[in-house]
């Protein structure tokens, strides 16, 4: 049941930025999720003290698996604890899966156009994952936003499926610094950006935008104006406005 | 049993009574929503109530010709963050319903946009919910539901539906948007009613 707290044991962590990282966890319980579904996390100190927070799932299927990427809030509560101190072995509380609207479903056949900011990207590579294991036949195309290539989360995973997926392709935004050699400067979505670099509201894509708020209000509105409607423009934010 | 986590000892913290259980201290306003943020001008702006015999229906004026009032209250976000002594202004749903006449006990609200909300109406009445049209002092950002949202803060936030355009009366209960799509149907923030 999604309300029941479950235990789940740690089974690999991974650095993804210099201030994120992703974690396996083994949750015996688990009924599987919907890609772009998220979970609550529950920490407690030794006093009984519980801090919570709604984590996305990287991971989506069947399994027990689950993976998390979690980036590091300066100010964070329970981040800071899964970024720097959680271990390979340790237990952690878990309640999920949660959450109906921000998902794909591997029998949707329309184009989908995936939008991330930063760290919002981790849902997306749940639908992506989702979209490989299923071998399906839908347009995906992932527009990708971060502030240095040292910034981009699940790299060598995405870049191998940009190369291998025959129906996926993905768009790499650097606000800050390129790459060297990159042939764009730095700079944030634009419209003439979304424009040329997603699928055009006239192929009828669901869209779903997943980063912090500023992020995720800029694009959702350009793509407004681009002419996708409102009701297939899906979001989901985070931090403070 | 809860699981002790190995090295965590949490934020120094006071215990607060005002804080329900769960949540957090928050000084940001975070934003939750589904999809892109409606725009949508108070010339053109208008607000039914539906119930099973009469439409009543207000403009942006004929709303505030009901009079505002300054509402002091805490909200509770079902993301976990809390905000305290936030000040508001909006006119009371007991103002709304002076003249509507129903037999219904339930209420679906909905905003432009799409997105609905239901609601029992005894939460709407007796001084605890507003459709609030400023924030801080200042007209209400879209962002945040801008230009008139409902305000029931004694619920979860998500039961606060931005961009409000009307509310229907139903004889029986039904889920609006995130409570078909895994949240609580009444959403109290005292009893965690998060999740179904």
């Amino acid at each position: 049941m999604t309300g029941v707290w479950k235990v789940g044991t740690v089974t690999a962590v991974h650095a993804e930025t210099p201030t994120a990282r992703s974690l396996q966890v083994e949750i015996p319980e688990w009924p599987g999720n919907l890609a772009g579904q998220h979970l609550d996390l529950r920490l407690t100190a030794p006093d009984g003290y519980t801090a919570t927070r709604s984590y996305s799932i990287a991971s989506a299927g069947p399994g027990t698996l689950v993976q998390l990427a979690v980036d590091k809030l300066p100010d964070g509560e329970v981040s800071p604890y899964l970024v720097d101190e959680v271990r390979v072995g340790d237990e952690l509380e878990l309640r999920g899966p949660l959450g109906g609207w921000f998902v794909w479903r591997p029998d949707q056949a329309e184009p989908v156009q995936l939008i991330a900011g930063g760290s919002g990207v981790v849902p997306l590579v749940a639908m992506i994952r989702a979209h490989e294991a299923a071998g399906s036949a839908a347009r995906f195309r992932l527009l990708y936003s971060v502030r240095t290539p040292g910034d981009v989360f699940f790299a060598e995973e995405l870049a191998g499926l940009q190369k291998a997926s025959a129906n996926l392709d993905i768009t790499w935004v650097y606000t800050r610094r390129t790459p060297d050699g990159w042939p764009f400067p730095a700079g944030r979505v634009s419209p003439e950006l979304l424009a040329d670099a997603t699928i055009p509201a006239s192929d009828e894509p669901t869209v779903f935008v997943c980063g912090p708020t500023s992020f995720v209000e800029t694009v959702a509105d350009i793509l407004v104006g681009l002419g996708h409607p409102a009701e297939r423009v899906k979001t989901e934010r985070f931090g403070g406005a | 049993m809860a699981v002790i986590s190995r090295g965590f000892l949490g934020r120094k913290r006071e215990r607060r009574d005002d804080l329900p259980p769960g949540q957090y201290l928050t000084e940001d306003f975070p934003v939750l929503s589904a999809g892109p943020t409606p725009r949508i001008d108070t010339a053109e702006w208008s607000f039914a109530v539906q119930t099973e015999s009469e439409l009543h229906q207000w403009n942006w004026q004929q709303l505030h010709d009901l009079g505002p009032e300054d509402i002091a209250t805490d909200i509770h976000c079902v993301t976990r963050w809390s905000k305290l002594g936030t000040s508001w202004r909006g006119v009371s749903l007991d103002k709304i319903f002076e003249t509507v006449k129903t037999n219904y006990h339930f209420v679906m609200a909905s905003s432009y946009g799409g997105y609905t909300t239901n609601l029992p109406l005894e939460d709407l009445l007796g001084g605890k919910a507003w459709i609030a049209t400023e924030f801080d002092g200042a007209p209400l950002d879209p962002e945040h539901g801008g230009p008139a949202r409902l305000l029931v803060p004694h619920l979860y936030f998500w039961k606060s539906a931005k961009w409000v355009h009307g509310l229907r009366m139903l004889p029986k209960d039904e889920p609006g948007f995130w409570e078909q799509n895994g949240y609580n149907m009444y959403g109290d923030p005292w009893r965690e009613q998060r999740y179904w």
